[in-house]
């Protein structure tokens, strides 16, 4: 305890001194208005809201446990989180000058935004993929686009990120593949895997197969990973889920419970905690409420490192840490008046920043609208390197530490996430709780309950329900580019004539048969996708053996 | 006099875009101002949604996109709906959708286009004074 009894027993006397005198007439005066946010807010916080709190073991020092107020014991006086925009569209040739210019300005990692039929596993020739093809990202059916990305970019100079998820195995089997032709080996390939299979089917929606199948698929890359491609990083994305309405509390009570549940799967194949937890990263949202963000992110720090030594026996002090790299709430950015998206971004950076983010994404101000323009790409960056190196909020470590809301907060947070977390454990554990669709129903009333705060006025969007200046909505989309359809529709139909049919048919029926069984399956992939075999053939193969997932009647 | 039954919506996501919040909400709040409301979930292509909404004999089909695909899907439902003799149903859609292609989707068909900020009630009155139901 920071404060002796002695001590909070006059700060008691003179708080309540305080409330008949000085708070009494001031509320006559002036009355207060509602406090309107997700937790609970007092109307001043004082020592006696820290009286629970022992120091050394609940807050401690950072870089040591539980790193409530940081993972490094410096913070950012050493080192900077790292910045990173996301990038891809159209031809692969496109997205190979964008990410040289890109790597050119300094930029250390390249970021693989796929179309969707890429990341649904269908081929630009399939009749689903029409008026998608290299929409929302670049088309990659096969290892030869992923050879063009990749031209004259060192595979071992980079950093990989992407946004294929499902099957993120056959993107990766890809990259592998292209690495081994310019020399290098897999053990140099650095990045970080879009690896949380879940969260598709509570958030975004670019789900294949069932949760079985995803698993298997996710499980098996990672288990190889481990073994022969050691510098990648597998992401846990509580962030979509926030985005499609959940609430903060759900939010962390989803990043735990995922990692919790894919603890449990690794270690039922005998992977090590210590082994395998070092390598997974949070992605995780950030919204507008400033103190709430900040204090989840101390909260979730405190709560990770205490569930990894407790329920998993982790030892390792890389697997205690809990870190995170978050992005701005692309669903807090409006349509309306979308330049005071800026405003917003920037109180959303400096909330990550002042939580510890290792790692932070800030949304471009068109993000509402569409794949962001280069200007608006540009000012999200600023952003970021104006809170860096002008608003000095860098210069300490932990400058929210001490704060009683801030602490009061956190302790909060954590009480409420570890209430949800039982909830979601109540029905058995994660998975359990989205195949029964229980989860997704929590999340799609938490949604409307938002959308009724703001319909109701209760929660002030400025420029949406308060404070328009009644400009109309206007804004121009990107549009799908015929000539990409067209021109990815002939490079396949090309590569289809071209390449060895044999081999191709043979890596896919091995494939197939070592998916009915229980053998790893990224061997498989990668004989396959040497052959060329494309992603729709692959995912043509795991769907006929997986199944396919269709989401629960709403 | 007879009962009237409640307004049967369908709401349709055709195409591949993932984004259901809205529709999701929609579904919710549609339902709270006294509709029956159908959300069969992602990725419907428009014959899909048109084979649901002639099953159900649904009153409205709503439409929702996020990526772009609007001009593409949206008059493609509103074509299998009059090839069907469901004249009908009102179709209405919304998403992210510029003004420019507003006037052309009305000419084909989609008798409202809502945007980001529209309301859940002005939705709801909108389909009340617009549903062409047969008794």
């Amino acid at each position: 305890m920071i404060w002796n009894k002695r001590v909070l027993a006059e700060i008691r006397k003179a708080r309540k001194t305080w409330e008949r005198t000085t708070l009494k007439g001031s509320l006559q005066r002036a009355p207060e208005r509602e406090i309107f946010s997700e937790l609970p807010k007092k109307r001043l916080y004082t020592p006696e809201d820290l009286s629970h709190s022992d120091y050394p073991r609940d807050v401690g020092f950072p870089g040591e446990y539980p790193y409530l107020r940081g993972v490094h014991p410096t913070m950012y006086r050493s080192r900077l989180w790292g910045m990173a925009e996301y990038s891809g569209f159209g031809m692969p040739e496109d997205t190979n000058k964008r990410w040289k210019f890109l790597l050119q300005q300094g930029q250390t990692g390249v970021s693989v935004a796929c179309d969707l039929p890429t990341q649904l596993g269908y081929d630009p020739d399939n009749p689903l993929a029409e008026s998608e093809i290299g929409v929302v990202g670049v088309s990659c059916p096969s290892l030869r686009e992923v050879e063009l990305m990749f031209d004259g970019i060192a595979m071992d100079r980079v950093s990989i990120r992407g946004s294929i998820n499902h099957p993120h195995i056959v993107l990766w089997a890809m990259y592998v593949a292209v690495a081994e032709r310019q020399g290098v080996s897999p053990e140099k390939i650095g990045g970080n895997v879009h690896w949380d299979c879940l969260n598709e089917y509570l958030g975004r929606g670019a789900y294949i197969f069932p949760p079985e199948g995803a698993l298997r698929l996710a499980l098996d890359f990672m288990e190889y990973g481990l073994k022969h491609i050691p510098k990648l990083s597998y992401q846990v994305n509580a962030y979509t889920v926030r985005e499609s309405g959940a609430t903060l509390v759900q939010e962390g009570a989803y990043a735990l419970a995922a990692s919790i549940a894919y603890i449990d799967a690794a270690l039922e194949r005998g992977i090590d905690v210590d082994e395998f937890v070092p390598r997974l990263s949070l992605n995780m949202a950030i919204h507008m409420n400033l103190f709430e963000e900040a204090a989840k992110f101390r909260a979730l720090r405190r709560l990770w490192a205490r569930i990894m030594k407790e329920r998993f026996g982790a030892k390792k002090e890389a697997s205690l840490q809990f870190r995170f790299g978050p992005g701005t709430g692309g669903s807090t950015f409006t349509a309306q008046e979308p330049e005071n998206n800026i405003v917003r971004g920037t109180v959303e950076s400096l909330a990550a920043i002042l939580g510890g983010a290792g790692y932070l994404h800030t949304a471009s101000y068109d993000e509402a609208l569409a794949i962001p323009t280069e200007r608006a790409v540009t000012i999200a960056l600023k952003t970021q390197l104006i809170l860096a190196y002008e608003s000095g909020v860098t210069e300490v470590v932990d400058p929210l530490g001490g704060s009683y809301y801030v602490e009061a907060l956190t302790d909060e947070i954590e009480k409420r996430v570890v209430g949800y977390l039982q909830e979601i454990e109540k029905r058995g554990n994660i998975f359990e709780a989205i195949k029964s669709g229980w989860f997704q129903t929590e999340i799609a009333h938490a949604a409307y309950q938002k959308q009724k705060e703001i319909e109701e006025e209760k929660r002030v969007i400025v420029g949406v329900n308060r404070f328009l200046t009644g400009e109309t909505l206007e804004y121009a989309i990107h549009k799908a580019d015929p000539n990409v359809a067209r021109e990815m529709k002939r490079r396949i139909k090309l590569l289809r004539e071209e390449r060895n049919n044999g081999s191709v048919q043979k890596s896919l029926s091995e494939l197939e048969a070592a998916a009915e069984g229980t053998q790893n399956l990224v061997p498989f992939v990668m004989q396959a996708v040497k052959t060329y075999a494309t992603i729709g053939e692959i995912c043509g193969v795991l769907r006929k053996v997986f199944g396919e997932y269709t989401g629960p009647t709403f | 006099m007879k009962e009237k039954r409640p307004i049967r919506m369908l709401i349709g996501k055709p195409g591949l875009d993932g984004h259901d919040r809205g529709v999701k909400v929609l579904a919710i709040g549609l339902r709270d101002e006294g509709f029956e409301v159908i959300y069969p979930g992602l990725r419907q292509t428009p014959e899909d949604i048109v084979r649901i909404a002639i099953q159900d004999d649904v009153d409205v089909i709503g439409l929702s996109s996020l990526t772009g695909a609007h001009n593409f899907y949206f008059p493609r439902v509103a074509e299998l709906v009059s090839e069907n003799g469901m004249d009908d149903v009102l179709i209405i859609g919304g998403g992210i959708i510029p003004n420019d292609d507003i006037p052309r989707l009305k000419e084909q068909g989609i008798k409202a286009i809502f945007r980001p900020g529209a309301r859940i009630r002005d939705i709801a009155d909108f389909v009340r004074n617009n549903v062409r139901r047969s008794e």
